[in-house]
C-alpha cells in the first residue's frame, strides 16, 4: 500500500487545513541517516520522501510509527524550502517518536556523489546485464545498476527550490 | 670483559638499537591504526542500535501469541483492504518468524575463529587459538554435535590447518581495515551453510575491543539469530521509539520487512565482529611493540653499563701496564 507523496500531502492538508502554514515552526522532525560505517545525516526536516519497495512514501511530522523496507533509490527531504537528495543502496526506514531514521546499506549525500564514477558503474552493470553468462549474477548486476541510477539522480537534481 | 669484549658489546648495542627503531615504528603505526579502528567501531553503533531495536520488536511481536483482542481482529481482517493483510505478525502460529531464526536439533556446529593475518601482536592470535581449541574439546567431550571450523585470518587457518582440523571455509587477506564488503561475504556464506543444513549452529570466537590496552576473547552465537546476541554492549535503547507493536505500520508487511532485516542483521554482526577484532589486533600489536621497545631500552642501558665497565677495565689495565713498566725501569 504505497502511499504516494502527493496522497500523503493531500491527507495531511485535509486533516490540518489552512493552519498548516501557521504551524510551520512546529512542522519539523528529526531525520537521521545511518549506515553500518557512519552517520550520514542528522538534522531537522519538514518532510521526507522515501523509495519504498512498492513505491515512494512521503512522511510528514507526526506520522504514525512505521517501518518501511527500502529499495535502492533517492531519499528526498525538504529543509527550509529546499529539496535535498541523497542516494541509498536499499535499507530500512523507521519513524518513531518524532525521529525518522533511515538505516541504509550505504548512503551518499548528493554532494558526495562522483557522477563520473557513478556513470562508469552504471555502464559496467548494463554491460553485465546485456550479455548474461554463467559468471554473471543478474540479480547483483541489477542491484548495482539501481544503485548507480540512484546516485546519478541524487546528484543531478539536488538543491532544487520548492516549486510555487 | 677484556679488550675484545668492548667491541662485541658495541656491536650488540647497535643491533638492539636498530631493533628498537623497528619496534618503535611499528608501535606508532599500530597506535594510528587502533585509533582509526576504534572510530569505526563507534561509528557502527548507531546503526546497530537502531537495527537491533527494530528487529527485536518485530521478532518479539512475531514470537508472541496473538493478542487477546484478536478474535475481534480476526473478524475484521477479512474486511480489511487486500493490501493490508500483511499486518498480522509473522510466525504468530508458532513457527519461527524467519528461517535464520529457526533453532533446530544441533547436529553440526560451525566454529568461526577470528584471528589476524600477521603475528607480532603479543598474545592476540594465541588467545583466540587457545580459546577455540578449548571450546572444541568441550564440544567434542559432550559427544554431541559434529564440528567444523571456519578460519578468518591466516593465523587461524595455518594453525588449525596444520593440525588437521576440518576447515570448512577460510578467509585470509581481508585487509588491515575491516570492510563491510568482506563482512558481507563471510556472513552470506555462513547464512548459506545454515540454510542448506550444513550447519545447525554457528558460533564465533573473536576478540572484544575494550580499549587500546584491554581486549579479551569472546564467543557469540551468530546463528540461529536471536536479537539479543550483540557483540558490543551499547548503551540502552532510548525509551523513545519503542512503541507498542499494534501501532507500528510495516510496509510492505511484517514478513517482508523481517525477511530483509534478518540477513542484514547477520551481516551487521559479522561486520561488528571484524571491526572489534581489527581494533583489538592493532591494540595488541601496539602494546606488544611498546613493551618490546621498552625492553630494548633496558637492554641498551645494561649493555651501555657493561660497555663502560669494560672500557674502564681496559684503561685501568693499560695504566697498570704502563705504571708497572715504569716501576721496572726505575730499578
Amino acid at each position: 500500500m504505497g502511499i504516494t507523496e502527493r496522497e500523503a500531502l493531500k491527507r495531511e492538508q485535509a486533516a490540518t487545513g489552512p493552519q498548516l502554514a501557521v504551524e510551520a515552526g512546529e512542522g519539523t522532525f528529526r531525520l537521521v541517516v545511518v549506515t553500518p560505517e557512519r552517520e550520514v545525516l542528522d538534522q531537522p526536516v519538514d518532510s521526507v520522501v522515501l523509495p519504498g519497495l512498492r513505491g515512494s512514501i512521503g512522511v510528514l511530522p507526526r506520522h504514525a510509527p512505521m517501518v518501511v523496507a527500502l529499495r535502492p533509490g533517492v531519499v528526498k527531504y525538504r529543509s527550509g524550502g529546499t529539496f535535498r537528495r541523497l542516494a541509498i543502496a536499499g535499507g530500512f526506514f523507521e519513524f518513531a517518536g518524532d525521529t525518522a531514521t533511515v538505516l541504509a546499506d550505504a548512503a551518499e549525500l548528493a554532494g558526495e556523489v562522483d557522477p563520473e564514477r557513478a556513470r562508469q558503474a552504471l555502464e559496467r552493470a548494463r554491460n553485465r546485464l546485456r550479455r548474461p553468462g554463467p559468471d554473471v549474477d543478474a540479480e547483483r548486476a541489477r542491484a548495482a545498476m539501481e544503485r548507480a541510477i540512484a546516485r546519478l539522480r541524487a546528484a543531478e537534481r539536488d538543491g532544487e527550490r520548492e516549486p510555487h | 670483559m677484556a679488550g675484545a669484549g668492548v667491541k662485541e658489546i658495541k656491536r650488540r648495542i647497535r643491533a638492539v638499537k636498530s631493533t628498537q627503531q623497528i619496534t618503535k615504528a611499528m608501535e606508532l603505526v599500530a597506535a594510528a591504526k587502533v585509533r582509526r579502528a576504534q572510530d569505526r567501531v563507534l561509528a557502527a553503533r548507531p546503526y546497530a542500535r537502531r537495527l537491533r531495536a527494530v528487529l527485536s520488536r518485530l521478532a518479539t511481536a512475531a514470537a508472541a501469541p496473538q493478542a487477546p483482542a484478536e478474535p475481534v481482529a480476526r473478524g475484521a481482517e477479512a474486511q480489511r483492504e487486500p493490501g493490508n493483510s500483511g499486518s498480522r505478525a509473522p510466525g504468530a502460529d508458532g513457527r519461527a518468524p524467519h528461517p535464520l531464526m529457526a533453532a533446530r536439533e544441533v547436529k553440526r556446529v560451525g566454529l568461526v575463529a577470528v584471528t589476524g593475518d600477521r603475528g607480532l601482536a603479543g598474545s592476540y592470535n594465541a588467545n583466540i587459538i587457545r580459546r577455540v581449541t578449548q571450546r572444541w574439546r568441550e564440544l567434542e567431550a559432550d559427544g554431541g554435535p559434529g564440528l567444523s571450523l571456519v578460519a578468518v585470518g591466516r593465523k587461524a587457518r595455518d594453525h588449525f590447518g596444520k593440525r588437521g582440523y576440518p576447515i570448512l571455509e577460510s578467509y585470509v587477506g581481508l585487509g588491515e581495515e575491516a570492510s563491510l564488503a568482506a563482512a558481507r561475504r563471510v556472513a552470506r556464506r555462513l547464512m548459506d551453510l545454515y540454510l542448506d543444513g550444513s550447519l545447525d549452529e554457528v558460533r564465533v570466537v573473536y576478540t572484544e575491543f575494550v580499549s587500546a590496552l584491554v581486549q579479551y576473547p569472546r564467543e557469540i552465537r551468530l546463528l540461529p539469530v536471536s536479537p539479543e546476541a550483540e557483540p558490543a554492549p551499547g548503551p540502552a535503547d532510548e525509551a523513545a521509539g519503542v512503541q507498542p507493536e499494534s501501532e507500528v505500520i510495516y510496509e510492505p508487511g511484517p514478513e517482508a520487512v523481517l525477511a530483509r532485516l534478518v540477513p542484514r542483521y547477520v551481516e551487521l554482526l559479522v561486520f561488528q565482529v571484524l571491526l572489534e577484532a581489527k581494533a583489538s589486533e592493532h591494540g595488541a600489536r601496539m602494546t606488544a611493540m611498546r613493551s618490546a621497545s621498552d625492553n630494548a631500552g633496558e637492554l641498551i642501558e645494561e649493555l651501555t653499563l657493561d660497555f663502560n665497565r669494560a672500557r674502564q677495565a681496559s684503561i685501568t689495565k693499560e695504566l697498570m701496564d704502563i705504571v708497572g713498566g715504569a716501576e721496572a725501569l726505575k730499578q
